[in-house]
């Protein structure tokens, strides 16, 4: 049944969100800057490359553990410029706020804003703050867009994965999306678990500074790693072959998917990369990420093939092999 | 006391392999198995063990996914009740992208009416606590594992003086489904896998009537590869012995005897009744109504509704499917007319549908 409306699955980051913005969104300003649809345009201005991205953040609950919608906002476009391979400048920062909210969380989630771009080293350096009627919005949305710089010699994007990459994740996968989730009313149990909300541009610039030839580089948010590598499969019209017993998933975020029936595969990170890199250079990439706080697990989880392009295949622990797709729209707490 | 295995112990690769040798070198005759229950089958495809099997092996997904043995006049019930400004809709997340005739809970919900996931009926009670100017409708689907809780729920909310919370009760057996399948022509199953959640309420004795009736070989079953290795293993052997057994392959979890306390909350406040599922037509005493004492919660009361008796939709091969009379890939609205993203049947949308396991795991 296909919708006349916008629905939530059209914000999942699966097949939804990409037919939106492939099919409605896309099509419409077409230009060849926007039609590689990686995490930011890249272009030159007078000799210099520039990358410039922006996002926009709703989260709820706005306060989790291990962040809040501030500093989200903040990791979440220096990374998508990092994930462009630039060096992350200059952000803008657009506090869309509903009336009544707290003073006293809106400060909170600004001086969290300041630690994370301090952090990333990066400077808010314009803004715009609107207020809208109680109920016109869910307490705060923020968006921020970012511009950075890239060096020469770098050249990042998901057409240029290639046919026997080895394909690196920096960490464990999933820890954002259960994060959050578990904190939403309605959710009667209690975990500890923490969303993983960093900022990703040094790592990225020691990971380039060892191997400047990195292929392809990105965040799995919305859609998680599952989705993320079907849409690099498909840019670059490549095969993945990842290995199940080899993507790191934390305990206790592995009881909760399994209890809700979520597929961790399909969860949002918010501080975790997928890297493709040329073969003979995976070691040097991987260490230098291993010695990094945000990679210390870092790990090759599978590789690009010619078999099965634009395909994601998984090998399972038992050795029997399953697709890995696109998500379909969000996930949502299964029966039993 | 060592306690109960681990569940990695059930994912040991090595021992699964080890059983995966056993069954290669068992099965000679070609075997059709059927996994009644929608989350084996989607543990099969998630873990391939239908690329491990020998040939010999055919596994069938059976009706054991809640979602998709609704039948779609109830689909359409629980979409006219959201319609209903003076309820808010409490639903396990499965049932909003399931397609009604000319709607969908996701549809409604994206409308503006007021629908909830929840995820447990204490979440649906506490709604109805919190706004009382709001009838609260828990939309009651799924087998004997969720059946308890939500009578569990009803006696929660008649102790609690609630006045606003309602069930729509669709909840159904398994047993006397397996027994119309094993009854209904063209039907060719040589050994069931049987469903674990259900049976740990159940109990493994719930199943003697239907092995006794028709000598069919069963296992009940675990979630994990090793598991559901183990069942294949003793349903090959049994078939290529000659002596079916009715066998507990998930005795760390399944008595036989079942839950005596889930079993006498689901006796006080449901009784059985004819039901109709899809693909299946009415099955006698399969369903759980809500029982007349409860009257004031039965949300079929609270609302006069009629279940509409509405076809499923045109081309849609559903209950073959059901039935393990056909696959997905036979259907010809498979992966064309009918994806996850624009599902004309239930087994595409659900997550533990065959059609959505087919198209979300299987390589062509």
């Amino acid at each position: 049944m296909a919708t006349d409306v916008i629905t939530l699955d059209h914000g999942s980051g699966g097949k939804l969100s990409h037919q939106l913005i492939a099919g409605t969104v896309a099509p419409l300003f077409d230009n060849p800057i926007l039609s590689r649809l990686d995490d930011g345009a890249v272009f030159a201005v007078d000799g210099a490359r520039l990358a410039f991205s922006t996002d926009t953040f709703v989260v709820d609950p706005i306060f989790f553990p291990g962040g809040n919608i501030g500093d989200l906002a903040i990791n979440g476009t220096v990374n998508d410029l990092a994930m462009c391979g630039a060096e992350p400048l200059y952000l803008s920062l657009g506090l869309i706020i509903e009336e009544g909210f707290p003073f006293g969380d809106l400060k909170r989630v600004l001086q969290s804003m300041r630690d994370a771009a301090d952090a990333a080293g990066v400077g808010i350096v314009t803004g715009d703050t609107k207020v809208v009627p109680k109920g016109a919005a869910d307490k705060l949305f923020i968006n921020t867009s970012g511009i950075g710089r890239i060096r020469k010699g770098v050249n990042v994007s998901a057409h240029r994965a290639a046919v026997g990459d080895p394909i690196i994740l920096s960490g464990s996968m999933a820890d954002h999306g259960m994060a959050v989730l578990t904190q939403r009313e309605g959710l009667a149990f209690e975990t500890d678990l923490v969303s993983d909300t960093a900022s990703l541009n040094g790592m990225v610039e020691q990971m380039l500074a060892v191997c400047p030839d990195i292929h392809t580089l990105r965040d799995p948010t919305r859609g998680g790693v599952g989705s993320t590598l079907n849409e690099i499969a498909a840019a670059a019209r490549i095969g993945i072959r990842i290995y199940e017993d080899r993507l790191p998933v934390k305990k206790a975020v592995a009881g909760v998917c399994e209890l809700l029936g979520f597929d961790p595969l399909y969860v949002a990170n918010e501080g975790k990369l997928l890297a493709f890199v040329p073969e003979d250079q995976v070691q040097a990439v991987l260490e230098t990420m291993r010695s990094h706080p945000r990679g210390k697990e870092a790990a090759v989880i599978g590789q690009a093939v010619s078999d099965h392009p634009g395909r994601v295949v998984m090998e399972t622990p038992i050795g029997g092999t399953r697709i890995v797709d696109m998500l379909a729209g969000e996930q949502l707490p299964r029966i039993c | 006391m060592t306690g109960n295995p681990d569940a990695t112990d059930f994912r040991d690769p090595q021992l699964a392999r080890r059983i995966l040798a056993r069954i290669h070198e068992v099965s000679q005759t070609p075997i059709r198995l059927m996994e009644v229950c929608g989350t084996h089958t989607m543990s099969i495809f998630r873990s391939g063990i239908r690329s491990l099997v020998p040939e010999t092996v055919s596994l069938l997904s059976g009706p054991g996914c809640p979602v998709c043995v609704t039948d779609q006049g109830e689909i359409d019930a629980f979409v006219q009740l959201a319609q209903n400004e003076d309820v808010i809709v409490a639903t396990f997340g499965d049932l909003i992208r399931v397609p009604g005739s000319d709607s969908s809970l996701q549809k409604e919900r994206a409308s503006g009416r007021d629908i909830r996931i929840v995820y447990s009926t204490l979440d649906a009670l506490d709604i109805a606590r919190k706004t009382p100017e709001k009838q609260v409708v828990f939309l009651g689907i799924g087998f004997e594992t969720t059946a308890p809780t939500v009578a569990a729920s009803i006696l929660a909310a008649d102790a609690m003086g609630l006045k606003n919370y309602a069930v729509l009760s669709a909840h159904k057996r398994v047993v006397p489904a397996l027994f119309a399948l094993m009854e209904t022509p063209g039907v060719c199953i040589d050994g069931f896998i049987l469903p674990g959640h259900v049976s740990v309420i159940i109990g493994a004795d719930a199943y003697r009537p239907l092995f006794d009736r028709f000598q069919i070989p069963c296992a009940l079953a675990g979630f994990e590869p090793v598991d559901i290795l183990s069942a294949v293993r003793l349903l090959a052997e049994c078939i290529e012995s000659g002596a079916p057994q009715l066998a507990n392959a998930y005795g760390r979890a399944v008595t036989a005897e079942g839950n005596p306390k889930a079993l006498a909350v689901m006796d006080q406040v449901f009784q059985t009744e004819d039901a109709a599922w899809r693909g299946l037509g009415i099955i006698p005493e399969s369903g759980l109504a809500i029982r007349p004492e409860f009257g004031r919660f039965n949300a079929r009361n609270v609302f006069s509704l009629n279940i509409p008796d509405t076809p499923p939709p045109k081309g849609c091969i559903c209950g073959d499917i059901l039935r393990g009379v056909k696959t997905p890939p036979e259907c010809a609205l498979f992966g064309t007319r009918c994806t996850p993203i624009s599902p004309v049947g239930p087994c595409m949308v659900s997550s533990e549908g065959t059609c959505a396991a087919y198209y979300r795991y299987q390589l062509s």
